[in-house]
Order: structure tokens, then sequence, then C-alpha cells
């Protein structure tokens, strides 16, 4: 295990939004160094917002957002990216571009304006390659690739930019269950091998509760609460969050808390008597 | 030999030398392309001049029969073709990256015909001339550039709104400039056409300077920020989180490529569809290889040389420039239009 140095990530009393739109209202945070945070949240509850404004997209309208003690937003932005990268819900891959030149555009924060390719970034680049299993598809272009191995490639460059800290915003939408198994799979390799932050947004609940070591469940801009997925996930906190009935039962394959949801049909009468009880 | 394997061959290393050899071949061959339609243009027209006496001309020596041709009619001429190529080219192919659009041209959204209006207004009506009607021309294409961006932001600037904007901002300054065309009679044909599709008509060498050190300016301002532009290829949000000031760079690249396009549209007039035709031509050629920039420009070069050659020696009679590039711009616009609305699109 090759643990890099750990940076401190956290927010403090932030609020922001679009316009004058507020979307996140007074929110603290911190994230934990060297581990798997994982953001769920009802939609619109504010998941993105955050991120980004945890990875300077957005300026927050007040509050800050403290790497090492220091404000991202008074950060000079190339420096900032050295350490913390973000791959945002869809990125733009430019027509017939290959990937090794699209993994490589990982390397800008760490170029200047007159400085060459050195073998440092190749070095970089490869390493994503090989980490990300794309080193076969390395002169395809990207526009021919399946969602999955596109997604890989994605993460490929993020990964080139070796940043300690990475965010990613729903890296497993659009994907197969199979594509969406392999990305998270990929990230733990990551975050156990380079000790590297991982802070993401995920829908499903279940495979949250599986891949993090932190979980951060947000309602209305706020963070409702925040622990360890077996403190999270609970049928108290999911209805409160999502307003969903539902059952926690322990997943018999990762032994984490697995939600299942209680809707009007479908049910068994086990189910409904108990709904009558109450 | 040893144990251990040979040294792989690496395929990234191979794939970004393949790609940093066709970007220097692509610049390489337009260049001499451009060099070569360059002697072309100086030594044929309806005579020939031997390439001899071009040279001296060139040299500045007083050739008879030639000094006049060549130094006075032709060098300026293709001078002049040569730098408003290059400046439409490498201004256009920067809106059209930092915009992830090919219709988002400056030709297209507005800003040469602000810059046109501009000029053919200080020009006929308020009787200017010489580097003013540049600067009001560069002013004019910011002011327009501004409102166009103003107008389509909301939230954020959508591609599309600003293009939509832009077209009726563009059909509005259009009509401006026809207005101001119909008050001023005693204007020749050629003269007014100058001003509705462009035209290389009475090059002037002191026309020449101004419009080389703006371009040298600003091209070189574009040249810094090309590291960048690529990187908001990926898309702004990309771009940022990999280091990239995504609004300081738009407000560069907007203010250096306005200020080439709208002194080159001030002394030539809006040469239709160059800046358009540039950067799609280029990316063509240049298939992800490296930066747009400099084959955009030089395309533009090529576009507006041989235009202007076609237009005068090619053709049953004489046309200016803009009909060339004109014919050849438009059936691309409405072949981009339909494939853009299928896919969606990028340059």
């Amino acid at each position: 295990m090759n643990v890099k140095p750990s940076h401190s990530l956290s927010v403090q009393n932030v609020s922001a939004g679009y316009g004058d739109v507020a979307v996140l209202h007074d929110l603290d945070l911190v994230i934990p160094s060297g581990k798997i945070t994982v953001i769920v949240g009802a939609n619109a509850c504010g998941k993105s917002t955050l991120l980004r404004a945890m990875s300077r997209l957005l300026a927050p309208v007040k509050g800050q957002v403290l790497l090492d003690g220091k404000a991202i937003h008074r950060t000079p932005p190339k420096e900032l990216a050295r350490t913390l990268g973000l791959l945002p819900q869809s990125p733009i891959a430019p027509e017939g571009i290959t990937v090794a030149d699209l993994v490589s555009r990982g390397r800008h924060p760490h170029q200047g304006l007159f400085s060459r390719w050195t073998r440092e970034d190749d070095a970089a680049v490869e390493a994503a390659l090989v980490a990300t299993q794309t080193m076969d598809l390395a002169e395809r272009p990207v526009d021919e690739l399946s969602g999955g191995q596109r997604q890989r490639v994605w993460i490929a460059m993020a990964l080139a930019q070796q940043t300690d800290i990475l965010l990613l915003d729903e890296p497993t939408t659009f994907l197969d269950i199979s594509h969406q198994v392999e990305v998270l799979d990929l990230l733990t390799d990551l975050n156990h091998q380079r000790g590297t932050t991982v802070v993401m947004v995920l829908h499903d609940l279940n495979l949250a509760a599986r891949y993090a070591d932190h979980l951060i469940a947000m309602a209305d801009g706020r963070v409702h609460v925040t622990g360890a997925p077996d403190d999270v996930l609970t049928e108290h906190n999911v209805r409160q969050v999502f307003g969903l009935d539902n059952r926690i039962v322990t997943d018999p394959t990762s032994g984490r808390p697995m939600m299942l949801p209680i809707g009007r049909h479908r049910m068994t009468r086990d189910q409904h008597l108990k709904e009558d009880r109450a | 030999m040893t144990g251990t394997a040979l040294p792989s061959i690496n395929p990234i290393k191979q794939g970004r030398r393949r790609r940093a050899r066709r970007h220097g071949s692509v610049i390489l061959t337009l260049l001499v392309l451009v060099l070569a339609i360059f002697v072309l243009a100086l030594s044929l027209g309806q005579s020939f001049t031997p390439p001899g006496d071009v040279l001296r001309v060139l040299l500045g020596e007083s050739v008879p029969g030639a000094s006049f041709t060549v130094g006075q009619l032709r060098l300026p001429r293709a001078l002049l073709s040569i730098l408003a190529g290059l400046s439409f080219g490498m201004g256009g192919v920067a809106f059209q990256i930092m915009l992830r659009n090919p219709l988002a041209s400056p030709d297209i959204i507005g800003i040469s015909s602000g810059a046109s209006a501009a000029a053919v207004f200080s020009i006929v009506l308020l009787c200017l001339s010489g580097p003013i009607v540049s600067v009001v021309a560069v002013l004019a294409g910011l002011g327009v550039a501004l409102c166009v961006y103003g107008l389509s932001s909301r939230q954020g600037v959508a591609g599309t709104r600003l293009i939509l904007v832009g077209i009726g901002v563009s059909a509005m300054l259009d009509s401006f400039v026809a207005y101001v065309l119909s008050q001023a009679p005693s204007w020749t044909l050629q003269e007014a056409m100058r001003w509705l599709t462009g035209s290389v008509n009475g090059a002037q060498l002191s026309q020449v300077l101004p419009l080389l050190v703006m371009l040298a300016l600003c091209g070189g301002l574009l040249l810094s920020r090309a590291k960048d532009l690529e990187a908001l290829r990926l898309g702004d949000d990309t771009a940022a989180a990999l280091g990239v000031k995504v609004i300081q760079t738009r407000i560069i690249v907007i203010m250096a490529a306005v200020g080439m396009i709208a002194t080159a549209t001030a002394v030539t007039g809006p040469i239709a569809f160059v800046a358009f035709l540039s950067g799609p031509i280029a990316a063509r050629i240049v298939r992800n290889s490296g930066s747009l920039l400099i084959p955009s420009a030089l395309v533009g070069a090529i576009l507006v040389l041989a235009g202007d050659y076609v237009g005068q020696f090619v053709l049953p009679s004489r046309y200016p420039v803009g009909v060339v590039t004109g014919a050849l711009g438009a059936p691309y616009l409405i072949y981009l239009i339909v494939r853009v609305n299928r896919s969606g699109g990028s340059l």
C-alpha cells in the first residue's frame, strides 16, 4: 500500500446557488481523508451543486471550502487542479479524439505555457490507462467506445491528473449494472492502492452503502445525516430524506445495509399487515 | 541478449509523436500552398511576369513593365488577402472552439457585420479614413460581441441561443449596411460589394502594416491560450476542473478574435464565410492532432488568396473574392445545419 500525504477538505458554512435560487444552505462538512465518501439524496437536493462548490466550479455566496486550511476560491486554479480533480456529469469528447489523446488532456494542470511534454507526463498517462484497463483502447476514437468503456476513459483522464482528491458527479449514470460495479470497483482499487480520497454522488443507495466508507445524506440543500453506512442507511433516515417507506436488511454479500423500497403494490401480506398496524 | 525484454514500443508515446508529426506536416503543407498561390498571384494575372522579374520587384528594384503590375497592383492585393485570410481563419476558429459549435463563427453571429456596419458608417457618413476606421470597427465588433453574449446569457451562455441571437443581430446590421450604401449613390458597385460580401479590390500597401500589427498582437494572444482552448473543447466544467480560468480565457479569446477580425473587416469588408469555413476545413485535415489555430489561419489565407484569384482570372467575368467564398460557404452552411440538427455535433 502506497499512501500519499493526506489532504483535508472541508466545507464551512457554505451557501451557494444559481442566480437568485439558493441551493445549498449553511452547509458544513468534513471529507474524511483517504476514504471513499458517497453523497446521496433525492433529486434536486443540491448534491451536484455541493460537488461543484467543492471543486471551485461554483463560487459560494457565503462561507468557504477549505483545502488544507486554505480557501479553494483563493487558490490559483491550476494549483488546485493538481490536488483536486473533478469528473463532471457530462464531459464532452471532441469528435474523433483518440483515447490516449483524451487521457493526456488530464495533464493540463501540470503544464505551463511553454513547457514541453515530459517523460513524467507519459508515465502518468500510461499509469492511468493501465489502472483503468484501457491500454488496449489507447489509439481507438472515443466516440466508437461503449458507455462503460467511455466512462473508464474519462476516469483515466481524471487519474492522469494525479490528484490526491477525486470528485465524481454520478460516475455510474447511464451504465448497466455490471459496468456500474466495474466503475465502483475501479475507484475502490484507486482508493486502496493510492490512498486517493474519493468523493462521489451516486443515485443507487445500495451501491452507495456498499462502496462508501462514509455516507452523506442530503435533503433540501442541507446535510441531513452523515457517518458510516450502517448509521446513515436506516429506515428512519431513508423515510426522512426520500419520503419513502422502506425496509433495511443486511446485504448478504457485503454485510452492509441494503434498502428495500416499499411501494403501494406488489407487497406480500406481511408487509400489508405491518402497514395496517402502523 | 539479456533476459529482460526489449524496451517495449510505448503506444502512448508513439501516438503522441504521430500526432505531433501530422500536425507539423499539415502546417508545413498549408504554408507551402499559401506561398505557391502567393507566387502565382504575383506572377500570373492578365499578363505573365517571369519569376525573376517578380523577385527583383520584391527586392525593390525598378523593373519596367513589372514594377507597376506586380509592385502596385498584385503585391498589395496578395499581401492583404493573406493577412485578412489569416485573421478571419484564426479568429473564426477561436470562436468555434470556444463555443464548441461551428455555427458560432464571427461572421454568422454578427461580429463581422458589426465591424462592417461601423466601417461603412464611418467612411460614408462620417467621412473618416485610415486607421481610425479600424478602431471604430474593432469597437463596434466588441460591442456586438458583448451585446450578443449579453442577450443570450441566461444562467450561463447556451451555444444555440447565442447563435440564434447572433443571426438576428447580424441580419439587422446587414440591413443597416445596405441602408448606408443606398444613401451614397455616387458609390461604384465595386465599392459597395466590399461592404456587402468583401473584396480586396484597390488594395494598397499602406493598409498592410496595421493589419499585420493587429494580427501579430491578437494572434499571439490567442496562441498563448491555445492549450486552454483545447481544454475548453471538453466542456466548460471539465476545463475548469483541469485548472482553466474559463471566464478569463473567454474574455481574452473574444477580445483577441474580435480584434483581428474587425481590423481585417475594416479593410476588406466581411469576406463571406471565410471565418466560418476555415475552422471546419482545418479540423478535417488536422484530425485532432493538435491546436487548430494556426492550420485554420492558413486555410483562411488560402481561401482568400485562391478565392480572389479565381474571382479575377478563372471565372468568365470578374467577381470580388467574397462572391467566390460565399458560393463555397453557403452550401456548407446548409450541410452543417442539417448535420448539426441530426447529431448535435461539435467542431
